[in-house]
């Protein structure tokens, strides 16, 4: 995974609470069996309406997404963090959001800064009253800054770390593989195994 | 100080724990269906990486698959190539797979318990969000993205930060007909859709103790539409006896050593919860949808309501433009609304009992003249049952269509979808804008509401049915 350290780039304010899965890419799009080309499916059925903020060409090339309350809820489909990503996006901003949603983004390399509403509404006003004036997002020192806006964000400190240096987490968790061996050692005997299957009625 | 259910699984699980860092836990269970595991197997090829426990790996195809014509193959060419991924996946990678055809095959969440895969105590994880219904066992159950599928698969553990804790105490007597979806609609109104974020719940307290094995998946599959990490209840004699024979049941001197240790895993008297929510099961009534996600719910004796009720910002603009998309008017009686399609099925409600309460509903009767109804048992198995039992008869006389299992109209990603403005009322668990198909609009329901409004032509129960069947024949 690319390190990530900060970021510059314009935002798009989305003003939808409750933005689930299904909404940033709906199902019929997820059947693709690589993690490229899911940008056609994001926000598909909104995206018909010319009016949809990721049609304004004010916002064209924004890197930030700021939604609302409840983003990423639903759907555990990691498609949506891969839609979102490659449609440019490298940073969410936003207030709450779905915890599997959260945690995918985390693993893809997205960065999810949680802020209160309050600093939401506020970069809302920001974004729409001077769309195209970058944003600097630091994940070191967990700012969000613009000309005359400053704000923290919130990231737990492990997903952080993480980010910053770039780990893949199966890599560190191979890192400990004894201990995992030691674990299955002493798992009790009458835990089930889908291997050799036993099937109803016989197999 | 004493452990909740959900800390006893926990720890019995931590294969390292270190401060400042996610415990690393052990995975009992990895479920795998076509949607979101073709690029974590991918994963494992190019680093060169196979999977640690198949024994403990299950896959089947459920998301794609048609409902009709399981013997041909697929005609979509996108949903046939990943499911035929999956199953080139499962022979490369040594995994256990239920396909098509297979009598075993069937939704991911219905075939686990289904074959008592899934067992108190266990962690269950699936690249699917309704994998909390497993926590009906007393299992630590949840969904993860394809990462995390990879990370299971390479590794059968997986480094999670230790959620909070919040109990659902559910006392009183629900009321006769009542169901465990009316409870867990009644209860994520009550709540909202993100009530349970950073929670594993418990559901616990005298209504969830009477509650079937059945009915009480169908409580914990819809955890995660509040925004829970997981579901638990306790497991107890109704457990027991739900597990006892079945397939992958342990036997002899291994069931006795397995009972007394699922015996312990109930929350200590003494147990701190971080947060606790009551409901009185005896004040409840059929619970419906009216918006667009699954915390917009009535009373099916309300009325739509009207966005101006509601005082948070988010929660007015919200209701909008849910009413907008619903087409629907503040103040109309919800039993007014009219539907196209009636879809019965899902991991919620796909399972047996939730087929013969429909279907007790909808015997000797006629489904409406325009209104189409999908029966869809939610595995091989619940399928042969219902025919053994002549459930397919009975649907089938009354007009219904009844079909082979899967996810079906679920989500649109099989040929079962609404089309642009038509209306479901639907057994399933998510009323999402688009969700059963592109500008498709659904209203949540439990199957005796599904059945009864299949008959009347607009949202109704049971008790409707009583005189109104004339005007319909």
């Amino acid at each position: 995974m690319e390190k990530f350290l900060t970021h510059t780039g314009t935002a798009l304010p989305l003003r939808r609470s409750n933005v689930d899965t299904d909404q940033i890419i709906p199902a019929v799009y997820l059947k693709r069996v690589v993690k490229t080309g899911f940008e056609d499916g994001l926000f598909a059925a909104w995206r018909a309406d010319p009016n949809f903020v990721l049609n304004q060409p004010q916002y064209a090339g924004a890197t930030i997404l700021i939604p609302g309350p409840d983003f990423g809820t639903g759907s555990s489909r990691e498609h949506a963090v891969w839609a979102l990503q490659n449609y440019g996006f490298r940073v969410v901003i936003g207030s709450r959001f779905g915890d599997i949603f959260r945690g995918n983004s985390g693993k893809s390399g997205l960065l999810i800064a949680q802020v209160d509403q309050k600093i939401v509404e506020e970069l809302w006003d920001f974004v729409e009253s001077q769309p195209g004036t970058a944003l600097n997002v630091d994940l070191a020192e967990r700012t969000v800054t613009a000309p005359g806006f400053q704000a923290g964000f919130e990231i737990d400190d492990y997903t952080r770390w993480r980010l910053m240096e770039g780990l893949d987490d199966i890599g560190l968790t191979l890192r400990h593989v004894e201990d995992i061996d030691a674990f299955e050692a002493k798992r009790p005997e009458f835990l089930p195994k889908t291997l050799p299957a036993k099937v109803a009625g016989g197999s | 100080m004493g452990k909740t259910l959900s800390e006893k699984v926990w720890d019995a699980h931590v294969v390292r724990s270190v401060a400042g860092e996610p415990d690393l836990l052990f995975i009992d269970l990895h479920l795998v269906h076509e949607v979101t595991s073709p690029q974590a197997f991918d994963g494992l090829r190019q680093s060169g990486r196979g999977v640690r426990r198949p024994d403990l790996t299950l896959a089947t195809e459920d998301h794609n698959t048609p409902t009709l014509n399981i013997d041909r193959p697929i005609a979509d060419p996108v949903s046939r190539t990943q499911v035929e991924t999956l199953r080139k996946n499962a022979s490369e990678f040594g995994v256990r797979i239920h396909s098509l055809g297979d009598l075993d095959q069937g939704i991911v969440h219905i075939i686990g318990p289904q074959l008592v895969l899934t067992q108190p105590g266990m962690t269950v994880v699936c690249g699917d969000s309704h994998t909390s219904t497993h926590g009906a066992f007393g299992a630590l159950a949840f969904g993860i993205g394809t990462s995390e599928v990879e990370h299971v698969l390479a590794t059968q553990t997986l480094p999670q930060p230790r959620p909070k804790t919040m109990a659902v105490n559910i006392e009183g007597e629900l009321p006769p007909g009542l169901t465990a979806k009316d409870v867990v609609l009644a209860l994520i109104a009550k709540v909202g859709t993100g009530g349970g974020q950073g929670h594993i719940v418990e559901y616990r307290g005298s209504a969830i103790e009477k509650l079937s094995m059945e009915a009480r998946m169908t409580i914990c599959n819809m955890s995660i539409e509040w925004g829970a990490k997981a579901g638990m209840i306790a497991p107890d004699e109704t457990t027991f006896g739900y597990l006892k024979g079945r397939p992958h049941a342990p036997q002899g001197a291994e069931w006795d050593a397995a009972v007394e240790y699922w015996r312990t895993l109930r929350s200590d008297p003494d147990a701190h919860f971080d947060a606790e929510v009551d409901l009185d099961a005896s004040q409840l009534s059929p619970f419906v949808t009216w918006g667009t996600n699954p915390g917009q719910g009535v009373p099916l004796s309300g009325r739509v309501p009207d966005p101006e009720e509601f005082s948070e910002v988010a929660d007015r603009t919200a209701a909008t433009k849910a009413l907008e998309y619903m087409a629907l008017t503040p103040g109309q009686s919800m039993r007014e609304i009219a539907v196209d399609t009636v879809f019965l099925g899902s991991c919620t409600n796909g399972r047996i009992e939730d087929l013969r309460t429909a279907a007790d509903v909808i015997k000797g009767r006629r489904i409406a003249d325009r209104v189409r109804m999908l029966v869809v048992p939610g595995s091989a198995r619940v399928r042969l049952q219902a025919e053994a039992e002549g459930l397919d008869v009975v649907f089938k006389e009354a007009g219904a269509e009844w079909r082979a299992a899967g996810c079906s109209m679920c989500l649109g990603m099989n040929p079962d979808q609404l089309a642009p403005g038509e209306r479901a009322a639907s057994t399933s668990n998510r009323n999402f804008e688009g969700r059963q198909g592109k500008g498709g609009r659904t209203h949540l329901v439990s199957p005796p509401v599904a059945a009864a409004t299949a008959v009347l032509g607009h949202l109704g129960s049971p008790a409707d049915l009583v005189g109104a069947v004339a005007e319909n024949r």
